[in-house]
């Protein structure tokens, strides 16, 4: 038998979470790769068995797309910045699309994946993040679809597509955040897996998805700025659309982003540790 | 020396029901915070609370093989689930000196639309192993598995056995200092058995540490050199595995010739009821050598199966198996389709057949085929009582499972 060399301090100590202990970073470096091998299932599983396949993520915001342009575009006659309507309404669509599915995704990811979180350690914030993770493949094959309406509809970009890439990590950090939170409520109230859908619903309508945020009347235009995603959205337009950028609303966005993030995080870490025994 | 492995005064509380369920609804506890604001905020208010593990405190050294011991709900479980850090002790401190990995249940993590080889990728990977370490022993997993064929198949186009077959393959390659192993033995066909616990072994004479539970009294002696026995949450015993096992099989165990199972409807089969009884269907746990041994068993089926058998395996209490045998034996029929209902089964050992001393009857349902189990229980501790067995006429316990009295045709064939 080989000697074994043993550390003089332990490599775990395994003892009741404190009231503050917190999620450990460190550990999640540790499993990196496997946040990378839970996203790259998730990639290859979702449209498994599927007839339209990846086709299912440019679906979803196109069609959506065409019933916004018939019933606001057309029918309300909405301001749109002086952009087609259509490209207008894509441009809100893509990334809501992500962040909808990708709070789904995170939020159930937890209680979809009981028998693992039973039966195996690792850093359990893992799990919804891959689920977000795993949205951006088709984020990626949406902004394709808004690339081609629009060249079909002439609008040029300007060189403030550069800050596509600080929005797209805006939204996922965020996107994380609620994730999260929803995904540790869940363990513990089942009714997450009903409220969520019925809340992204009402949240499309006070994201300026549908109408810019300059609809809505001024004395009403800072409750928008509570919704972090309503300055998102008006940001990626700027981006794409050479549109000029509302400061001041992304940095509340970016703020209360950081905010969400550390407050879900700090309740995740809180609960993690009791998941095995109440999922 | 110094151990690779500290448990001190470890404790698991589990919370029975109450208001603090563990699966509750928003409504309800709003409505409990409405009605008693300050007990719904004191925590763990009025609920019955179970102590899972109490006052657990053990070493192990580097290079040990520990076999954990206990019956059913003894508490093993939950012990490895705190050493694999899957769930907190309530109180108490364990301290690692060494990576672990567990191998809780195999198959972990195998999703059944990705093929054999990217399970393989995806499982080693929950498991803690690195993608360097799967690419440089994923031949080795492959030739272990015997799956070469259906690489690319999705595993969920795999006969049950092939899929074990694969998930061991991948658990047998993970190389911590410590690894944590529950049953994993009841998988698969003999000799796939047979390859498992040779494995073991290795992983073991390799300086690794590795801590074993089973119920398979057999692999727990063969595989380790001390035992610690649990009951009721707490450490009985902790010695070398002989006597452990001994103490287990025999103080710890009373003798029991009837049990009654819970019976739950999400299981295709569910054991029921397994009981020793006599000519006059009596129940009774100790039986004359010229005796004949009748067992009864009922099950239920919830959904037609196909494929499965109901066995019955005897021990001796250092853990050697007597025999095995299944309601198929005499009737293959029972590999077609089992309906839904109730069913009775019977099957006798003739007299003058065992030796005497004690037995440990397990019972299991399982796949004839794969050798999946679906229900496993130790049910009956049973007593061969001497009435005047060869030997003893002449004074003397003779060696052997099997005490039998043969008929020798003796004649002289020259003067």
């Amino acid at each position: 038998m080989e000697s074994v060399r043993l550390p003089a301090e332990p490599l775990v100590v395994i003892q009741p979470t404190s009231r503050w202990s917190l999620v450990s970073f460190k550990d999640i470096w540790a499993y990196r790769e496997l946040l990378f091998f839970l996203t790259w299932r998730d990639v290859k599983v979702r449209y498994k068995q599927t007839a339209l396949g990846a086709a299912w993520a440019i679906l979803q915001p196109l069609f959506m797309m065409i019933i916004f342009t018939i019933f606001f575009g057309r029918i309300a006659g909405v301001a749109s910045a002086g952009i087609p309507y259509p490209v207008f309404a894509l441009g809100g669509l893509v990334p809501w699309t992500f962040f909808s599915n990708a709070i789904t995704a995170s939020g159930n990811s937890l209680v979809g994946s009981a028998n693992l979180i039973t039966k195996v350690y690792f850093p359990r914030l893992i799990v919804p993040a891959a689920a977000m993770l795993a949205g951006l493949v088709d984020f990626l094959l949406a902004f394709v679809l808004l690339g081609v309406l629009m060249v079909y509809y002439h609008v040029v970009p300007t060189m403030q597509i550069l800050f596509l890439p600080v929005l797209v990590l805006l939204t996922a950090l965020f996107s994380l955040g609620v994730g999260t939170w929803f995904a540790a409520l869940n363990v513990k109230y089942r009714d997450v897996r009903f409220a969520l859908p019925f809340l992204i619903q009402l949240w499309l309508f006070v994201s300026s998805v549908i109408l810019p945020s300059s609809a809505i009347p001024q004395k009403w235009r800072w409750l928008l700025l509570l919704n972090p995603m309503s300055g998102i959205i008006e940001g990626y337009r700027s981006a794409l659309f050479g549109l000029p950028f509302d400061w001041p609303a992304l940095g509340i966005a970016s703020g209360l982003t950081i905010l969400t993030l550390v407050y879900a995080i700090y309740t995740f870490g809180r609960v993690e540790r009791s998941f095995a025994d109440i999922i | 020396m110094q151990p690779i492995i500290r448990v001190q005064g470890v404790g698991k509380q589990y919370h029975l029901g109450g208001p603090a369920a563990p699966y509750s609804t928003l409504r309800e506890t709003i409505m409990e915070m409405a009605r008693k604001p300050v007990r719904a905020l004191r925590k763990n208010g009025n609920s019955s609370t179970l102590w899972a593990l109490q006052d657990l405190d053990f070493e192990v050294s580097p290079g040990e093989v520990l076999g954990i011991i206990g019956r059913n709900g003894a508490g093993k479980s939950t012990l490895l689930k705190i050493l694999s850090r899957i769930t907190e002790p309530t109180v108490g401190r364990v301290e690692l000196f060494g990576r672990v990995a567990s191998l809780l249940e195999v198959g972990t993590g195998f999703h059944p639309e990705l093929t054999g080889r990217e399970n393989i990728f995806l499982n080693g990977s929950i498991l803690g192993m690195s993608r360097k370490e799967i690419e440089r022993k994923f031949d080795e997993i492959v030739d272990f598995s015997e799956v070469e064929k259906f690489l690319d198949t999705p595993v969920k186009r795999y006969s049950s056995g092939m899929y074990v077959r694969l998930a061991f393959a991948v658990a047998a390659h993970l190389q911590p200092e410590i690894l944590i192993v529950d049953e994993v033995l009841a998988v698969g066909d003999y000799a796939f058995q047979q390859k498992c616990l040779n494995k073991m072994q290795d992983v073991s004479t390799s300086g690794r540490t590795v801590l074993f539970v089973s119920h398979n009294m057999g692999a727990v002696s063969r595989l380790t050199q001390r035992c610690i026995v649990l009951e009721q949450g707490r450490i009985v015993a902790s010695g070398p595995t002989a006597s452990a096992i001994q103490l287990y099989m025999t103080s710890g165990l009373m003798q029991r010739a009837e049990l009654i199972k819970n019976t739950s409807p999400d299981k295709a089969m569910n054991l029921r009821r397994i009981a020793l009884v006599d000519e006059q269907g009596e129940v009774r746990s100790e039986v004359p050598y010229d005796d004949r041994l009748r067992f009864v068993l009922d099950y239920e089926v919830n959904q037609p199966v196909t494929g499965t058998s109901v066995g019955i395996a005897l021990y001796t209490v250092d853990g050697t198996c007597a025999m095995v045998t299944g309601d198929f034996d005499s009737h293959p029929e029972l590999l077609g389709t089992r309906e839904s209902g109730r069913y009775q089964t019977t099957v006798e050992i003739p007299p003058c057949w065992l030796n005497t001393g004690r037995y440990i009857v397990t019972v299991s349902i399982a796949n004839a085929s794969s050798g999946v189990i679906y229900d496993h229980v130790e049910a009956i501790v049973l007593e061969v009582v001497d009435t005047g067995t060869p030997g003893s006429r002449h004074g003397v316990r003779r060696k052997g499972v099997l005490q039998p009295l043969l008929d020798w045709t003796t004649r002289q064939v020259s003067k």
